[in-house]
């Protein structure tokens, strides 16, 4: 028996063209922010109140991933945003070679601010680079506080944590999610994650994340 | 399932080296950061699987998981981060910048001596 050292990266095409991308945006001074979440969290919703209530002040642009059907891109449509859908056909997060494409696709010299909603899923879209400004995690009251702690990763690596239906807190539904633990072990990992409490539903909280938003898009 | 995109990967560089050596592969070495989200049974599982009739055939993964890395903000030392308490171990501190996860190497092969 003989061993060969070989110290090669594996997921390097993946990489190459999330540099690709973080270069394409970086020379177009784009501010290029990837969503992600369990299913149904809220990340269409957010975006749609976003894109309608930022609209004077900062374009934004959407690249949608999804596992099938373009739903979501509808959604976005309705707002008048530009958008790209991006059908990974089962696999469970985008890949940096896709969004490459999307971008493509995308008015971006119109734009201030792309989103890229990544396929609904709190493990594998954080393991793979797109060449996002940022990474942004959010999480609804539903799915319970013990989630920075049971799937750090997307925790740690995110600048912003959007907490969502907030409105469902106290509203006479019994829903059990203590907000301070959830701010306790998401900084524990990041000391620097922005947190927002949000409802994408009513409206409530959303002016602190848009005010971010728009001094993340100035000060690029 | 994104461990079988990686097991592609894996694959095409493993048989590459192994036509070089033309020997037979039994064993490969891999490692990476625990934020890489990669489960070693079912990459193995996929690996088995695709590599089936390929001179890899048989041949087993060994996945090494590295700790993340923190580096501390009062004193400088770099150290693993321990999930459920995460703190700089010289100095107590739990002010610290996470760095970045370890990609995904594939580290050395094995291959069988005549
Ligand atoms: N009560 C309440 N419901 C919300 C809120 N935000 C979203 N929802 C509801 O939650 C459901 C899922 O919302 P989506 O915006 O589709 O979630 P998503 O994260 O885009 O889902 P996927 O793309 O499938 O992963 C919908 O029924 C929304 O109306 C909120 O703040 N409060
Ligand atoms: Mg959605
Ligand atoms: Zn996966
Ligand atoms: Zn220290």
């Amino acid at each position: 028996m003989y061993k060969v050292n070989i110290g090669k990266k594996i997921l390097s095409a993946n990489e190459e063209y999330a540099l690709k991308n973080s270069q394409f945006l970086t020379e177009h001074k784009k501010l290029c922010l990837n969503m992600i979440s369990s299913p149904g969290s809220g990340k269409t919703t957010i975006l749609t109140r976003t894109i309608s209530e930022l609209k004077d002040k900062i374009k934004i642009g959407v690249i949608e991933g999804d596992i099938q059907t373009d739903i979501d891109a509808e959604r976005i449509r309705a707002t008048e945003a530009p958008v790209v859908q991006i059908n990974t056909n089962g696999a469970c997060h985008l890949l940096a070679v896709q969004v490459n494409g999307a971008l493509e696709n995308l008015p971006v010299g119109d734009l201030d601010l792309i989103f890229i909603e990544n396929v609904g899923n709190l493990v594998c879209p954080s393991a793979f680079e797109l060449g996002e400004t940022g990474k942004i995690a959010v999480l609804s009251v539903t799915e319970g506080d013990d989630k920075p702690a049971k799937y750090p990763a997307i925790f740690a690596k995110s600048k912003a944590l959007l907490i969502n239906k907030i409105d469902l807190l106290g509203a006479g539904v019994q829903v059990d999610f203590d907000i301070e633990r959830v701010k306790a072990d998401a900084r524990k990992l990041n000391k620097g994650i922005e947190l927002f409490l949000v409802s994408a539903k009513t409206g409530k909280g959303m002016t602190s994340w848009y005010e971010w938003l728009v001094k993340s898009v100035e000060s690029l | 399932m994104h461990e079988t995109m990686i097991a592609q990967s894996l694959l095409a560089t493993i048989s590459t080296e192994t036509a070089k050596q033309n020997a037979k592969p039994t064993c490969a070495k891999i490692s990476c950061g625990i934020l890489n989200a990669i489960n070693d049974e079912i990459l193995c599982f996929a690996f088995e699987a695709i590599a089936k009739g390929t001179a890899c055939e048989g041949m087993k993964l060994e996945v090494e998981h590295k700790p993340m890395q923190g580096q501390c903000k009062n004193c400088n030392q770099v150290f693993d981060v321990e999930l459920h308490r995460p703190q700089c171990p010289k100095c107590g501190s739990d002010q610290f910048d996470l760095l970045p996860d370890a990609p995904l190497v594939l580290e050395e092969i094995e291959f069988q001596t005549e």
